[in-house]
């Protein structure tokens, strides 16, 4: 491996900021990426990793900074700014249109293809490329949207590597393709980097990040924190770098359920469509029960299904031994019912920004009769430090952390029996997760029963117990006690059933 | 071949539901289907047509016009002025008027674009100021058209409506080459999804200038085509052809929510809802009750576009659409 990293650098961002409102998603970053090296960036949700891909796309622009390509600085005011010279970003929420066909999207904007009738992008090198990552069943002629989430990431790797990058950026690029499908996409991106093209990586998997990287950048609540040679540092070392602390003070210790604690929420078989199979667990009171997987193997269908989002649904949902069927988030959140759901994204289902923050936290009372009493709010909000100006300001002007504690006061003030929760802490800082994480863990002291739903398998070890496990709509493995650790959690993610081969250097005790 | 029927399976279904009510046109009309009859038909069919299509660009960067009929007011009372004279002048006349169309598209387009302004009130308020324009130009119906110009236009080829051929060229001749273009995929992407299309590399506000430009010259060409069938300006059509041009687009198969449908299906659209009313006349319904009944075939058919949602299994996807 040569790599000139004295040298001039492909990609050169110089004190670069980007604000949004009050929140700093990137502040003073200096980064740099040579061709001819794969260089993964690694952090936590939120710590800039996706707004650091924006910025050199050419998607937003810096607030302050400079960014140099080839040692000239430029401005990247469109991505096709940035395809000019030769950036090609692969997207976590996707580039493609889902009305057009597969060979439509691939000419979408493609270098020289213009707006007239000039297509001098290569589609058999397209369909070369797309056959060797294992997407041979995928037909150029096909709609988009009719595709499975696996098929378009395919389609949007092809996408990006039919424009000929020099510098490729890969955001969670392969979070839904299966290993065989990854180790042909690193083969390919491997040989791109042979070739002399500079490949920037954002992975929450460890191992491919190993696998494939030669640099690794630490990125901390939008800082820049350390780079260094693959291999230069172990896990345990990586992972404090991410987090910034001892994960001892991020969460609380956990008070053990009574064994003899009453069933408060109880799956029997839930089903629906094609998409969830004979889903069955259950959950004490003071219990914290996690529902763990990659993204989209069927965990969040199972809030949509209690929360009666879902029609045609099978299986038995009880609720304290009573059978419940809500077909409407307002018969879920009944008084006779008593479930409340925090979803996963605030800003589109959680909270109404544009209102002001005393509106958002009357939502969920709404049209249930009697109104909480203002003291309830009141003592949340102080439990959970909601910083803010006054109440009738809007939402929208709230950090990530801020609004997200609005959406949990909005629920608890009706005083569930169960509270469901689906990535409460996806994208805000350290200090609130350290806040929600000891609200979780006195609510269920107090007796509620919690199922949290993450992507952050930390916060699964160290708040739940037991963690189902999903994988294509299914519970493939229920894990609990001295079992409950990264390892199994990520084998059972990827449905391996070996967990002995070599020891994974991200344990619980890291 | 099946293939073919599947990608286009919402233009089907509008062609086979044209099929059957123009069978029942050409039947239940006294002069049966002869020459005149399916000419007086195209020529109305061709019309609304125009302005469908105009529609049809507009919807399709998801937008709205509602200035479709206004634009038609407009060049429709300009042509009464310039389309008189000599042969020369014709041609430069018609030049003229659909440049104003254009024109016309274009001050919508950039309003929308760059005073990042919702089409809908955009085109309220242009639609008013061309209405107001086209009424200082002919405050009542008048002026004419050159008659054998207008003759050349609406009547037939061979025994084949003239209208009729200009349809099918327009589709052979501009649609489906510009479906092939990378300007054709940009607005389809566009209106189907706007952050994919701009993460793509595609220029989203010329694309879309470059949509309601299109639509603002199909606009003048209706207005144009009006002049031909009536030989006089009149600036009081607005209303009538804004509000059908929508329903033509819907009936077509355009999806109002930007990025599915084509302009073939805009234009069996235009015919299904022009047929209709014909057929209406023709019915011996009460006159008083033809506006009822055209309006209930009119929310069936639509309703029947929607059926799909009743088979959603999952809720939140009634919202997200």
């Amino acid at each position: 491996m040569t790599i000139d990293r004295t040298g001039t650098a492909l990609i050169r961002l110089q004190g670069v900021s980007k604000h949004y409102g009050a929140t700093a998603a990137l502040s003073e970053v200096d980064f740099a990426c040579h061709a001819g090296e794969v260089h993964a960036v690694l952090g936590e949700n939120g710590a800039g990793k996706s707004t650091l891909m924006k910025l050199m796309a050419g998607v937003i622009r810096p607030s302050a900074g400079e960014i140099l390509v080839d040692g000239a600085p430029v401005t990247l005011s469109s991505p096709a700014a940035a395809l000019a010279l030769g950036i090609v970003c692969m997207f976590q929420e996707l580039s493609l249109v889902p009305d057009l066909s597969v060979r439509e999207n691939l000419l979408l904007g493609a270098p020289g293809t213009g707006y007239g009738f000039r297509n001098p992008t290569d589609l058999a090198a397209a369909r070369t490329t797309l056959d060797a990552i294992g997407g041979e069943a995928i037909r150029f002629a096909t709609r988009v949207a009719d595709l499975p989430l696996a098929e378009q990431q395919q389609v949007e790797i092809t996408k990006a590597l039919i424009r000929r990058p020099r510098l490729l950026i890969l955001d969670e690029a392969t979070s839904a393709l299966n290993a065989s499908v990854v180790d042909k996409v690193f083969a390919l991106i491997r040989r791109q980097r042979d070739e002399g093209v500079a490949v920037l990586f954002i992975s929450h998997r460890f191992h491919e990040i190993e696998a494939l990287a030669d640099t690794l950048s630490v990125f901390r609540n939008g800082r820049h924190i350390e780079t260094m040679r693959n291999g230069e540092h172990d896990y345990p070392h990586l992972i404090q770098l991410m987090i910034g602390q001892p994960l001892s003070n991020l969460f609380p210790v956990a008070a053990p359920v009574r064994p003899d604690a009453p069933v408060v929420l109880d799956i029997e078989r839930l089903g629906w469509s094609d998409r969830l199979h004979a889903v069955s667990l259950s959950v004490r009171a003071g219990q914290v029960v996690g529902l763990g997987g990659l993204d989209g193997q069927g965990q969040a269908r199972v809030m949509h299904a209690l929360f009666g989002l879902l029609r045609h649904t099978e299986g038995t949902v009880r609720l304290g031994g009573e059978p419940i069927a809500p077909d409407s988030p307002k018969a879920a959140t009944a008084e006779a019912v008593g479930l409340a759901w925090v979803p996963e994204d605030r800003k589109s289902d959680g909270l109404v920004l544009a209102q002001s923050i005393a509106e958002n936290l009357h939502l969920a009372s709404l049209g249930h009769g009697s109104r909480p009493d203002e003291a309830v709010f009141t003592r949340l909000m102080e439990r959970l430090e909601l910083t803010y100006r006054e109440l009738s300001q809007p939402v929208a002007d709230l950090s990530g952390g801020n609004q997200q504690k609005v959406s949990l006061i909005k629920w608890l003030a009706l005083s569930p029996r169960c509270l469901l929760l689906s990535d409460p802490t996806r994208g805000i800082d350290v200090k609130t997760k350290a806040q929600i994480y000891r609200l979780l863990a006195d609510l269920a002291a107090s007796g509620l029963a919690i199922v949290l739903l993450s992507t952050d398998f930390e916060e699964l070890i160290h708040l739940c117990d037991p963690v189902h496990v999903f994988y294509d709509g299914r519970i493939v493995d229920s894990l609990s006690g001295e079992r409950l650790d990264a390892s199994n959690i990520v084998a059972a993610s990827l449905n391996l059933h070996a967990t002995a081969d070599g020891p994974d250097p991200v344990t619980r005790h890291a | 071949m099946l293939e073919l029927f599947r990608a286009n399976r919402r233009e089907c279904s509008a062609a086979v539901v044209l099929a059957l009510l123009l069978g029942a046109y050409l039947y239940t009309h006294p002069r049966g289907a002869s020459t005149y009859v399916l000419t007086i038909w195209a020529n109305q069919c061709l019309i609304l047509a125009l302005a469908a299509m105009a529609q049809f660009f507009v919807v399709l960067v998801r937008g709205i016009d509602l200035s479709v009929g206004a634009i038609m007011a407009l060049t429709n009372t300009f042509a009464s002025y310039v389309l008189g004279g000599t042969a020369l002048g014709i041609a430069a006349g018609s030049v003229a008027v659909i440049a104003l169309g254009t024109l016309c598209g274009l001050v919508n387009g950039l309003i929308v674009v760059y005073g990042r302004i919702q089409p809908i009130i955009v085109t309220l308020a242009t639609g008013s100021i061309f209405v107001g324009i086209a009424l200082l130009l002919r405050p009542t119906p008048g002026g004419s058209i050159n008659y054998d110009f207008a003759d050349a236009m609406t009547l037939d080829v061979a025994g084949i409506p003239t209208a009729v051929l200009i349809g099918v060229a327009l589709v052979v001749v501009f649609w489906l080459p510009l479906r092939r273009t990378g300007l054709g995929r940009a607005m389809y992407a566009i209106g189907s999804s706007e952050q994919a299309a701009f993460q793509s590399g595609i220029a989203v506000n010329r694309v879309r200038l470059c949509a309601f430009a299109l639509g603002g010259t199909f606009a003048g060409l209706a207005g144009s085509y009006f002049s031909h069938v009536t030989t006089t300006g009149d600036a009081g059509i607005a209303p009538n052809f804004t509000l059908n041009s929508i329903a033509a687009v819907v009936l077509g198969g355009v999806a109002l929510r930007g990025g599915v449908g084509t302009l073939i299906g805009a234009l069996i659209g235009a015919c299904i809802l022009k047929t209709i009313s014909s057929l209406m006349f023709f019915s011996g319904l009460p006159p008083l009750a033809q506006p009822f009944i055209e309006g209930m075939v009119l929310a069936g058919a639509i309703a029947i576009g929607s059926l799909g949602l009743l088979r959603v299994s999952d809720r939140l996807l009634v919202f997200s659409r």
